[in-house]
């Protein structure tokens, strides 16, 4: 049912006007008077002395990997929940043997150390 | 009509004409960003007032009657404070972030129907998928925190929006987890659908609150979602005593106050959606109890639970934080969609 996403759509175009004009705003009131020591990053009055986008601890990619493998696996789940009443056994033992792979990828992260953070 | 739900004839036939209809299409829409604007301000009052009391002072009491107005004139202060960028910043992605956030918070509401009276809700959109599409905009969360943490050229702001970033990813993975019981139960994403389920207990036949047959959801759940608002016990993104602001330390005017307008929303949007989900929504109603009665009530306590956890946790430090994601919540999670479907399946046969 496609047409049910129309209202979607409009609204979609309403929210993204809103917040382009919130956003244009933003320019048009207030006053402007930039100056050199305002303009700096703000860093509790310490003047910054090396740059902003330093390296950071390799664990936050990690986390990102690992979130795409158990998010994919929560999305998995969720047309089989919808149908379930209709796979009956079937489904919940075909289900069964995925989460059980996924919680043996779980275990061995685990016992690795990849969840560890210090 | 599978767009306004009603039991009723509908008055003068407006609702089957066709121009009509995308008039009502169009005036609910903005009707309801006009709701949603009010109710996220006087969330913000609300959480003001109560955090007053419970410090034992009065809160905000000056402007207008019981400081009802005091949201008008911080909106007038912010609106016309100097709104700069400072210098060395990414000129456009500093203004995608805050936008980004806003628009994810109010295009949540296109399927979160709205009770209104007897027999009679409202929602702007209902497509099949409703609950997925929920989560598929609330994660843009993560784009926007971590645009803005980047493009401030700061290094608080980028810490914030990389500790943000990995912690709403990690909880958004229990917060999916958590509601796959409630899809098993009702066999549907709609969230009409799951906040009308309807059971046959002995003689009682009609609509339950579904934390009673998935209390651990529940839990998972309210963990997960505080976490996702960046609320106490979990707002290490802007842990002010490390951070400065975090991700929005070098925001200010009005770009700060969309940050702070999509945080607060989003705390409605999960509020709601755990009144739907879990307590049956506006539910009960009758004729003489209009169903946004039950509706509002039950946000406004789930509201009141959060400022309520924000008044009495201490915040988590961060490895507390990422164990109790992945280590407790995630095999917990897990563990209740195993169970969940077993039990539901050698129930029903």
């Amino acid at each position: 049912m496609l047409a049910s996403y129309v209202p979607l759509l409009i609204f979609a175009l309403i929210v993204l006007g809103l917040v382009g004009a919130l956003i244009t705003l933003s320019f048009v009131l207030g006053p402007t008077k930039p100056y050199r020591s305002k303009l700096l990053p703000y860093e509790s009055g310490v003047i910054p002395t090396t740059p902003a986008r330093q390296r950071l601890s390799v664990r936050f990619y990690l986390t990102a990997m690992l979130f795409i493998v158990f998010d994919v696996e929560t999305i998995f789940f969720y047309p089989w929940a919808v149908f379930l009443h209709q796979l009956g056994w079937y489904g919940v033992i075909e289900m069964f043997v995925f989460i059980a792979i996924l919680a043996v990828a779980l275990a061995h992260i685990w016992r690795k150390g990849g969840l560890e953070w210090e | 009509m599978n767009h306004l739900y009603l039991s009723y004839p509908n008055p003068g036939g407006i609702f089957s004409n066709p121009v009509g209809y995308w008039v009502i299409v169009a005036l609910a829409i903005v009707f309801t960003l006009f709701v949603l604007l009010t109710a996220t301000a006087y969330t913000v009052w609300y959480e003001r007032v109560l955090l007053g009391r419970f410090q034992r002072r009065p809160g905000p009491n000056r402007v207008g009657p019981l400081g009802l107005l005091q949201l008008a004139a911080d909106g007038i202060k912010l609106a016309t404070k100097e709104s700069f960028a400072p210098a060395g910043v990414d000129p456009i992605l500093y203004l995608v972030g805050p936008a980004v956030m806003v628009a994810a918070a109010f295009l949540a509401w296109a399927v979160i129907p709205v009770g209104i009276w007897w027999g009679f809700s409202y929602w702007i959109s209902n497509i099949n998928v409703g609950i997925l599409f929920v989560f598929a905009v609330s994660s843009m969360n993560a784009y926007a925190i971590l645009l803005g943490g980047w493009s401030s050229n700061n290094k608080y702001s980028l810490l914030g929006g990389m500790r943000a970033a990995a912690q709403l990813i990690s909880y958004e993975v229990a917060l999916g987890l958590s509601l796959v019981p409630i899809f098993i139960i009702t066999g549907s994403l709609r969230l009409q659908d799951i906040a009308n389920f309807s059971v046959h207990w002995g003689p009682y036949h009609g609509p339950i609150p579904l934390v009673i047959v998935a209390p651990l959801s529940f839990v998972i759940y309210m963990v997960a979602a505080t976490a996702e608002t960046n609320r106490t016990p979990f707002d290490l993104p802007e842990a002010e005593q490390e951070l400065i602001g975090g991700y929005h330390t070098e925001y200010s005017g009005l770009k700060f106050t969309l940050y702070y307008l999509g945080e607060y929303l989003n705390m409605v949007t999960v509020s709601t959606l755990a009144t739907l989900i879990f307590f049956a929504g506006w539910h009960p109603n009758a004729p003489w109890f209009p169903a946004f009665i039950p509706f509002v009530a039950k946000i406004v306590g789930f509201l009141f639970l959060y400022i309520w956890l924000r008044n009495t946790l201490p915040r988590l430090r961060y490895d507390m934080l990422m164990r109790l994601g992945w280590k407790v919540l995630l095999p917990l999670g897990m563990a209740n969609v195993v169970v969940t479907a077993a039990v539901v399946v050698a129930l029903t046969g």
